[in-house]
């Protein structure tokens, strides 16, 4: 496990790095930019990359972090990754769930499915 | 009603969050009532200090809530020159899905029981009721 910053932890897999916000809630303006900061260098670090984003500490988030998801997921596919995210407490996947955005990340219970999804997609 | 004035800064909204949350918590509202108060007053006062305020520091939000045993009704005003709440595309369809920004209104209209603005659009009052009507909790779930 190699920290980065504050607000996540890297974690290099077989087929994937998987990226961990640490932070409880993720709320403030300085708080998302630093975070979007730490997801992009990680994200920059390779072409085809493969994505897990692992929200297991997560219990509160805004609507801007959504959007930060959204720009982490373009700059991915841009570069011919792959994006998946798991360990989304209920409360959380709700509001995926009310802003649709279900439709466009694919959501995995753990890291283990998210990391066995990418495998089969290879 | 307690009333509080705050700068337009990101961090100036916690204090009175937090406050807000115990007297929830002090009234036995349940957890999924407590989240959904926390996420629609951030919602608020990030679209008041980015679209209202436009993060001019010169420029306060006043926040005025009450909390009783059956409901939190709480009103958000910013110094803008307001918006019409009726135009805000929808964020969950086509393109907008895409985009990174669109999301709050719809977020704090799901969570909470009433959402309305003032007729200039620069105050919204919310209202959560710790029994939610069912009618309305349906509504949340429906697919459009």
């Amino acid at each position: 496990m190699v920290p980065v910053k504050p607000r996540i932890s890297v974690e290099y897999a077989e087929n994937a790095v998987i990226i961990t916000f640490t932070d409880e809630k993720i709320l403030e303006e300085k708080d998302i930019q630093a975070l979007q900061e730490s997801v992009m260098s990680v994200v920059e670090q390779a072409e085809r990359i493969n994505i897990i984003l692992d929200f297991c500490n997560v219990r509160f988030l805004s609507s801007a972090v959504l959007g930060l998801l959204i720009r982490v997921s373009k700059k991915i596919y841009e570069q011919d990754g792959k994006l998946k995210l798991c360990n989304i407490n209920p409360k959380i996947y709700e509001i995926f769930k009310i802003t649709r955005l279900t439709k466009i990340f694919d959501i995995y219970e753990d890291v283990e499915s998210a990391a066995e999804s990418l495998s089969a997609e290879d | 009603m307690v009333s509080k004035v705050v700068e337009s800064t990101p961090s100036a909204i916690e204090g009175v969050c937090r406050r807000i949350l115990s007297e929830l918590e002090a009234k036995n509202f349940n957890q999924d009532g407590i989240f959904a108060v926390h996420l629609a007053v951030e919602e608020a006062f990030l679209n008041a200090l980015r679209h209202g305020n436009k993060m001019d520091p010169n420029k306060e939000i006043k926040i005025d809530y009450l909390v009783s045993g059956e409901k939190i009704e709480i009103f958000m005003t910013d110094e803008g020159n307001g918006f019409d709440p009726d135009v805000v595309p929808d964020p969950r369809c086509g393109e907008n899905l895409y985009k990174p920004e669109g999301r709050g209104l719809l977020l704090m209209r799901s969570y909470m029981d009433v959402v309305e603005f003032n007729e200039r659009g620069n105050s919204v009052r919310m209202v959560r009721y710790k029994e939610r009507p069912r009618l309305k909790k349906n509504l949340n779930q429906t697919q459009v």
